[in-house]
């Protein structure tokens, strides 16, 4: 299958590895990606927060570019491009679309999250039959953050409060995905740089729950909760009095892993927490 | 909450700015008036520990014309837009939309931000993009440690080190790309982000 992809800035450069990954598997699975000419920024929190107009015109260029290709859907990587793509597409259709100065075209392809494009049956089913060497023995729990799911009204998701699209990924690549309360909790985003006492307090948490619930990693699918959960480890265990080590995989690295695929431990190679030793001990 | 203090006036008090729900909700709909003040969205919101309002206390007063209060406040620059709160509201009141809208309202009021960084954050970010079009974090990092403050502060502090380490670390495992990519529409990019257009905006 043919589809259009939104890469979004990212993944062009401190999530390198998610992109590597993502590239693979869909090589992999026989999915052919086409990059949407000449993207933009989204214009992700900074646009939001402080130029409302423009947060809707960044993202709006963006589907319409989309809209030149003719694939039906568009794979979103990064959760933060996909709420502000969804947002602005509920945007331009409301009733409140004469305020902006962008029109949308009325072509644009369907805005996938894209954990949740792979947990459709029928993705699950291609990736279950190219599992070569399954997660056996790794137990994790899946971390979602708050960008693919909020608001329901634009994300269109139907699982806000206990979503399961990789829970239900981990599962098929033959891992076990524990049951946790905090799947949905904060990271604290972009206040990393701004403030990162309150990101310490935040992802410590999630760590401190992790461990308790018996994990021994997280599986992420947003790259900005990626680098938070991965990049400090050290310093909030500090802060918390704590030793925390869990591996912060993206679930397209573990489909990497289960379906064989090569590059793997190159893409793991550039996590700031080591996260190849726990594959090395069971054997992975 | 913490020790923070949530600047009330006299004026404000003793003469509410009752246009401030009406102003708000021309750029919304936020529902603020539908508001029973059940605090589902203070009760599931990650931050109150770094606020000085709980969320149900910025739409009160909202409601009841505190205008300064709730465009000065460090609550509506500290929420990190989870969106917990719209989600879970019974009665469909836009909170996060609405502290958006607060802070773009407190900027065009020129009322200085009590969290300086956030803000500086922000433009930065804004900045950078309209420069390629994409975001570059080669530049993006730098820049926004130097106009911030942090990085003099930290400096002082002696607390640089941590940050050298990582961006070492970073670039040692390859997680810069050094040649930034500018695109076509850069100029479309600076023209959505020009500031004349968001005079307009608000006229």
């Amino acid at each position: 299958m043919k589809a259009t992809y939104y890469p979004g800035c990212f993944l062009q450069g401190t999530a390198k590895e998610y992109a590597e990954s993502i590239l693979e598997i869909c090589k992999h699975l026989n999915i052919q990606l086409e990059e949407v000419p000449d993207w933009n920024c989204c214009g992700a929190t900074a646009a939001h927060s402080i130029d409302h107009r423009a947060s809707i015109e960044l993202a709006g260029r963006n589907l319409n570019l989309a809209a030149e290709l003719p694939h039906a859907d568009m794979l979103v990587p990064c959760p933060m491009c996909f709420n502000r793509l969804k947002t602005a597409s509920f945007a331009l259709q409301g009733e409140q679309k004469e305020r902006y100065h962008i029109g949308l075209s009325d072509s644009i392809p369907a805005i996938w999250d894209l954990a949740n494009f792979f947990a459709t049956e029928d993705m699950l089913q291609l990736m279950a039959k190219q599992v070569k060497k399954p997660l056996d023995g790794l137990k994790v729990v899946c971390y979602y953050g708050c960008m693919a799911y909020r608001p329901q009204k634009i994300t269109e998701a139907t699982d806000v409060e206990n979503p399961l699209s990789m829970d239900r990924i981990i599962e098929r690549l033959g891992g076990t995905a524990l049951s946790w309360p905090y799947k949905t909790d904060c990271c604290g985003a972009g206040q990393v740089l701004s403030r990162q006492d309150m990101v310490s307090r935040l992802v410590g948490k999630l760590y401190d729950m992790a461990q308790r619930v018996g994990a021994q990693a997280v599986v992420v699918s947003c790259q900005m909760c990626q680098a938070n959960l991965d990049m400090y480890q050290t310093s909030i265990g500090v802060d918390w009095g704590k030793q925390f080590s869990l591996p912060i995989y993206f679930f397209s690295e573990l489909m990497g892993l289960a379906m064989d695929v090569k590059g793997v431990r190159k893409w793991l190679a550039r996590h700031i927490t080591n996260s190849l030793s726990l594959l090395n001990q069971l054997g992975l | 909450m913490n020790e923070l203090e949530p600047r009330f006036s006299k004026s404000d008090t003793l003469y509410p700015d009752y246009r401030l729900a009406g102003e708000l909700e021309a750029f919304g709909p936020f529902n603020t008036q539908a508001c029973f003040q059940c605090c589902k969205c203070t009760n599931g919101c990650p931050v109150t520990f770094a606020m000085d309002l709980y969320p149900d206390q910025v739409i009160r007063l909202v409601l009841i014309g505190q205008r300064k209060a709730v465009l000065s406040c460090h609550t509506i620059w500290v929420c990190s837009a989870c969106k917990t709160c719209t989600t879970r509201c019974p009665n469909e009141v836009k909170i996060t939309e609405l502290m958006d809208c607060l802070k773009e309202l407190a900027i065009q009021d020129g009322v200085p931000c009590p969290q300086p960084q956030i803000l500086t954050l922000h433009e930065t970010f804004l900045d950078n993009i309209k420069k390629r079009g994409r975001l570059f974090e080669v530049s993006f990092l730098p820049s926004y440690l130097l106009r911030s403050g942090e990085f003099t502060r930290k400096w002082r502090q002696g607390r640089w080190q941590a940050d050298a380490k990582l961006g070492l670390q970073m670039i040692r495992k390859g997680k810069f790309s050094p040649f930034p990519k500018r695109i076509r529409g850069t100029q479309d990019v600076r023209r959505i982000l020009s500031p004349s257009r968001r005079e307009k905006n608000s006229s």
